[in-house]
């Protein structure tokens, strides 16, 4: 069980959290203004990447705020949380 | 050599060692088909090419070892009673091959069609299987209801207390369902592909995909050479991702961890295979005596082969609730295995946007009851260019054109 930081309530069990996916997949202004391409990318295609990943977690048992969290996907190891709306950070 | 009664006897009475069943050569420089991913899956491709479309140049390459992947660590269900009609006729496919599966690779998979029973627990899984069960049965795949009665006279270790958590109302019966000894799929297929002549080379990674001057696949860079080919087939499961990152695609694709265990071996006890989507518990019995019991996934995507122990306990809690005589064996292995999920839990089967590059992926949870049949409409799909017709709804861009095969909403969570 990962042992994750909530920006806002700090450390809790994972059992307190439900994942949200990639974080970053911002939504097209005008959903009409994009062609079939974009709109596949944006509902499907996903980096899956094997390494480090930038998701969303919610604190669905705590304070119930969505946040973002950058993790190696190898290892399981959580390198930062972050709040929406805050860039993906450059953690060496 | 051709397993027979008559060569088992003449092997017992000369005391000679079993010979190697597949050749493990150096990997040539180039091949007409590269096949990435030496799973049960990759091994079907490259049987059917070479047995049925005569395509015997053909090179398999493994990054670890021949079947111990996904095809080495799931819980070796086969049943094909799918609700959505382009996916009943693909399991339904690969279930008539099992059944003669051991005839047709001469080789022992051990398939035993012992029943599939998938427990309803509640309101809405009477519902939703009971229109499966009716669905099915249109179809011509056999499929029946079973009353709570029923049920534990066909399982009878199966407690059908109404003081359960989540009580037994009925349950989901596939006769033709059951299971199959998963290494014996994976190393039966390369026998009898290595004897047409495909190579499998193990130990050999992917590092890239090469590509020429209009942009079609040349061949792959391997840790062990560069290899030609005009056809790259991938079928990498829970690393499909990474491997046609290689090639510029992305796919719609997220891997998680799905972990399984056994308990220690008894007699038999258990006769038939039991699911249960709601509390996710998925057992039945080897033959060597062990239970082999499956959980659900992690919640969050991964490749570290393992998962959250909370997840197996929930899945124990579950079993141990369900079958009240297992509460004292002790497990004896836990493992996990990374599977490639589709938004639609519905696999990807055949061309991608680059020419002369196919993949076969998003088995999601479920691959193995498929092996056969997945194999032979992706090979005929590398073969000719084209989809196999059973393989054509399930083709990469129905993302695009949004004819989805929703098997997420239909089965909940586990196939």
């Amino acid at each position: 069980m990962l042992l994750i930081f909530c920006p806002y309530c700090g450390a809790r069990p994972e059992s307190e959290f439900r994942y949200g996916g990639a974080a970053h997949i911002v939504r097209p202004a005008d959903p009409a203004a994009v062609d079939d391409a974009a709109w596949t990318a944006f509902l499907y295609l996903r980096d899956n990447p094997k390494g480090r990943h930038a998701e969303r977690w919610r604190h669905i048992h705590g304070c119930g705020r969505f946040f973002n969290c950058l993790r190696n996907t190898v290892s399981d190891r959580i390198i930062a949380t972050y709040p929406v709306g805050v860039a993906r950070p450059d953690v060496t | 050599m051709h397993f027979s009664f008559a060569a088992l006897l003449r092997q017992a009475f000369t005391g000679n060692a079993w010979p190697q069943q597949w050749r493990s050569p150096e990997p040539r420089t180039a091949y007409d088909v590269a096949i990435v991913g030496a799973g049960g899956h990759g091994l079907a491709t490259a049987y059917y090419l070479a047995a049925e479309h005569g395509i015997r140049n053909v090179v398999v390459v493994e990054k670890g070892w021949l079947g111990g992947g996904n095809t080495g660590r799931n819980t070796t269900i086969i049943r094909s009673n799918y609700l959505q009609d382009a996916s009943a006729a693909l399991y339904e496919h690969a279930l008539k091959l099992w059944e003669n599966l051991s005839q047709t690779l001469n080789y022992n998979v051990m398939y035993s069609p012992r029943g599939v029973l998938m427990l309803a627990h509640n309101d809405h899984d009477v519902r939703v299987f009971r229109r499966h069960v009716h669905a099915n049965r249109l179809a011509g795949i056999d499929n029946e209801w079973l009353t709570p009665i029923e049920t534990q006279r066909f399982c009878p270790p199966l407690s059908i207390s109404r003081d359960l958590r989540y009580p037994v109302l009925g349950a989901a019966l596939q006769r033709r369902g059951g299971v199959a000894r998963h290494d014996a799929v994976a190393w039966g297929y390369a026998r009898a592909a290595s004897a047409l002549g495909v190579d499998i080379v193990q130990n050999c990674e992917v590092t890239g995909i090469r590509r020429d001057a209009s942009g079609a696949v040349a061949g792959i860079e391997t840790t062990r050479g560069v290899i030609a080919a005009p056809k790259v087939a991938v079928v990498a499961a829970g690393h499909t991702s990474v491997v046609m990152a290689m090639a510029g695609v992305r796919l719609p694709l997220e891997s998680y961890p799905l972990q399984a265990l056994v308990s220690e071996p008894i007699k038999p006890v258990l006769p038939c295979v039991v699911m249960s989507n709601t509390i996710h518990a998925y057992i039945s019995q080897s033959d060597k005596g062990e239970l082999v019991i499956g959980a659900g996934t992690d919640a969050y995507t991964s490749y570290s082969q393992s998962g959250g122990l909370h997840v197996v306990t929930h899945t124990l809690e579950a079993i141990c609730e369900l079958f009240p005589a297992f509460r004292r064996l002790r497990m004896l292995r836990n493992w996990g295995g990374i599977v490639d999920v589709t938004p639609d839990r519905s696999p990807i089967i055949g061309l991608t946007p680059v020419p002369g590059l196919f993949v076969n992926c998003g088995w999601g949870t479920g691959g193995f009851k498929a092996t056969p049949g997945s194999g032979q409409v992706f090979a005929a799909s590398v073969a000719r260019g084209e989809p196999h017709p059973v393989a054509a709804p399930f083709a990469l861009d129905r993302f695009h054109t949004g004819r989805l095969i929703d098997e997420a909403a239909a089965a909940a969570v586990a196939h």
